[in-house]
């Protein structure tokens, strides 16, 4: 119960106080504060939503083409005809004369939505594949994309610049003058060059071995590209961190140079982390749209959405939707972790200027 | 100011010594085995493999190998493996279509970014600050090829809502009308993204200069609003976005137009290099990244020279 005297102040009877109005004041660390500041933002949660909704789509690619579809990514389907509605319609129109009038043959069946029993959802490419399934394949094959070379790319630089910042001196000058020479280079004329010169032979020096066709080279690419666009603002972040009185302490109290770059060095910089990570999967997905779109990011047959809407492109005026649909999908992947980016940046860290090149 | 023009010249000089030296490595290294047969084409025979291995000296150490590939573009000699064609001429040619097209975009993107930036910035929280920035990240979050596609789909010629001309590019000299109307759509594809991004950071400059000390003095010493924007707020908010764009010009001139020129068929440097994708035909890709990384690298200094000359706060001594 309350203090039976209300004047009788001491430190215990204040504790019983401040017990009884509701527990003991908790501490809240600055991540609790920022998960509180992210939960009051609906959009940014609501877009959160939105991506997780479109990973675990893609996720399912799978069980969609079996027991929906009926059909593979890659399965062919010309001259074949499904049923709707109780009539027979053919996959890819044959053309020829009908009823007197000319029509061009060649010209794949339109979305069906649910008409045709979950066949052709999104309608037919010129080949007779399946657009809703080669759909999320390619979408699986541009998140594994955009998150991995994101993941690899974020890790590589987060490690340099911690390395750079922390060692300083010739270490430093070494790497940043790695990113400097990456920096130079334009960014899609670079991935273009290292995506074409991959996909001739592949990979195999220095013991690593990789397929001409395999998603890694688009992936690798695109993190080896983007490595300076978040290890210079990391790096410097760092070197301003490393001149501040609690890295001294540390040193002082005998932590080597691990334990300073991560328990001390990481904690400061995570937030900015987190936020290029979220922007950078963003940036990555249409980065990879971009050059699977040249023809250097993920090779035929491995649909992605880059290389669906290059196939649809050539068909835009008889079959729009094969090039609409993918880039509707692009569309609503990256604005989606672009809102909630913001959503997270502000909350994490209402002042940070994070930046990334398009 | 000497000393600095001549560090910074010699600093650009080693960056291209080995960003060339990358670009040896990617295209001759990366791809592994014998380029020879390659090269030769599938009707060689192993004199004409021979041949190619001496002129490219592939039998030779790798510094004289690096040697022989610097020398073959800069005497202008490279040439194309699946056309024959040369690829400094086929990379001039490129030149017109693809400066029309960055430039046009560039003042595009710029004075649209900073119109929507600066109205975003000062109704900001009120409806059409909210329209702008929906918008904006909508800008941003589109491939741009994705856009041009589309617009080509719907307003270029013989499409549902046709009125302009369906991609292709028309010299200025040739007929500057044709010229203009032809990179209209391009134009304005390219700058959508940008818009998108520069109004957001104006609008967080803006944002943040307001409520800097001496916009408050201008406010009290009884400036109209409107002076105060333009010569208080805006004068210092601009100072980064010139930066940008600065560097962002630069790197759409050498390379991110790619995209953009591919898709209506603009036969520019970009489009050069995209075209040999998918021929796997490398000496035209490694003359345009060489060429236009050396762009970029000597665009930066120069830009560096303009902000130290502008500004002598950062002049470094």
């Amino acid at each position: 119960m309350a203090t039976e005297s209300t004047t009788d102040f001491s430190l215990d009877s204040a504790a019983a106080l401040a017990a009884d109005e509701g527990g003991a004041i908790e501490g809240k660390s600055p991540w609790l504060l920022a998960w509180r500041r992210l939960r009051r933002n609906y959009v940014a949660l609501g877009f959160l939503a939105l991506f997780v909704v479109i990973v675990v789509m893609c996720l399912l690619a799978g069980p969609y083409a079996h027991h929906v579809a009926g059909t593979g990514p890659n399965d062919n389907h010309l001259g074949e005809t499904f049923t709707r509605g109780g009539k027979q319609v053919e996959v890819v129109s044959k053309g020829g004369f009908t009823g007197g009038t000319f029509k061009a043959g060649g010209i794949p069946v339109g979305p069906q939505l649910w008409h045709a029993g979950g066949k052709y959802v999104f309608g037919a490419d010129t080949q007779g594949r399946d657009v809703a399934v080669r759909l999320l394949y390619g979408g699986l094959n541009s998140l594994k994309v955009g998150i991995g070379s994101a993941l690899i790319c974020t890790l590589f630089a987060l490690v340099l610049a911690l390395i750079a910042g922390y060692y300083g001196g010739w270490v430093d000058w070494v790497i940043a003058r790695f990113f400097d020479l990456i920096w130079a280079f334009p960014v899609l004329l670079l991935a273009i060059a290292l995506g074409t010169a991959l996909s001739i032979n592949g990979f195999h020096h220095f013991g690593i071995s990789i397929q001409s066709g395999s998603l890694w080279i688009p992936t690798l690419v695109i993190s080896y590209v983007l490595i300076p666009y978040i290890g210079r603002p990391l790096r410097g972040q760092i070197l301003s961190l490393r001149e501040k009185e609690f890295i001294e302490a540390a040193t002082a109290q005998g932590a080597g140079g691990v334990r300073v770059m991560f328990s001390e060095l990481l904690p400061n910089i995570a937030s900015s982390v987190l936020v290029f990570f979220a922007l950078i999967i963003a940036n990555n997905i249409l980065t990879e749209a971009g050059l699977s779109f040249l023809g250097a990011g993920v090779q035929p047959p491995n649909p992605s959405w880059g290389t669906l809407i290059a196939d649809g492109q050539s068909r835009i005026q008889t079959a729009p939707w094969l090039a609409i649909i993918p880039g509707i999908a692009i569309v609503l992947t990256v604005l989606a972790l672009n809102i909630f980016g913001d959503g997270l940046r502000d909350a994490l860290d209402p002042r940070a200027k994070v930046r990334i090149e398009h | 100011m000497l000393a600095f023009l001549v560090r910074r010249l010699v600093g650009a000089f080693l960056v291209l010594v080995a960003v060339s030296f990358i670009t040896y490595l990617i295209f001759v290294k990366i791809p592994g085995g014998d380029p020879a047969p390659r090269i030769a084409g599938r009707l060689a025979t192993d004199q004409n493999i021979a041949d190619i291995r001496q002129k490219l000296h592939l039998n030779d150490p790798f510094y004289s190998q690096y040697w022989a590939m610097m020398q073959s573009l800069f005497t202008g000699s490279l040439k194309s493996y699946s056309s024959q064609l040369n690829v400094v001429q086929e990379i001039k040619r490129g030149i017109p279509a693809t400066l029309s097209l960055t430039i046009g975009a560039g003042i595009i993107w710029l004075g649209f970014g900073i119109l929507v930036g600066v109205i975003s910035a000062v109704t900001a929280g009120r409806l059409s600050d909210r329209v702008i920035t929906v918008l904006a990240l909508i800008g941003i979050s589109m491939p741009v090829f994705w856009l041009g596609l589309i617009s080509r789909y719907l307003f270029a010629e013989g499409h549902p809502l046709s009125f302009l001309p369906d991609g292709e590019y028309v010299g200025l000299t040739v007929n500057p009308w044709q010229w203009f109307v032809h990179l209209l759509m391009p134009w304005t594809v390219l700058a959508v993204l940008f818009i998108g991004f520069y109004g957001r950071v104006l609008r967080s400059n803006v944002l943040d200069t307001i409520n800097e000390d001496y916009v408050r003095t201008a406010k009290a010493k009884g400036l109209p609003p409107r002076r105060v924007l333009v010569k208080h707020v805006l004068r210092n908010s601009l100072i980064p976005i010139v930066t940008l764009f600065g560097l962002d010009f630069a790197a759409v001139i050498g390379g991110s137009a790619i995209l953009t020129e591919t898709v209506f068929n603009l036969r520019g440097v970009g489009q050069y290099a995209a075209d040999s994708v998918q021929s796997l035909d490398l000496p035209p890709i490694m003359g345009v990244t060489i060429y236009a990384t050396f762009f970029i690298v000597l665009f930066s200094v120069v830009v560096d020279l303009l902000y130290a000359w502008l500004d002598p706060r950062i002049r470094p001594t």
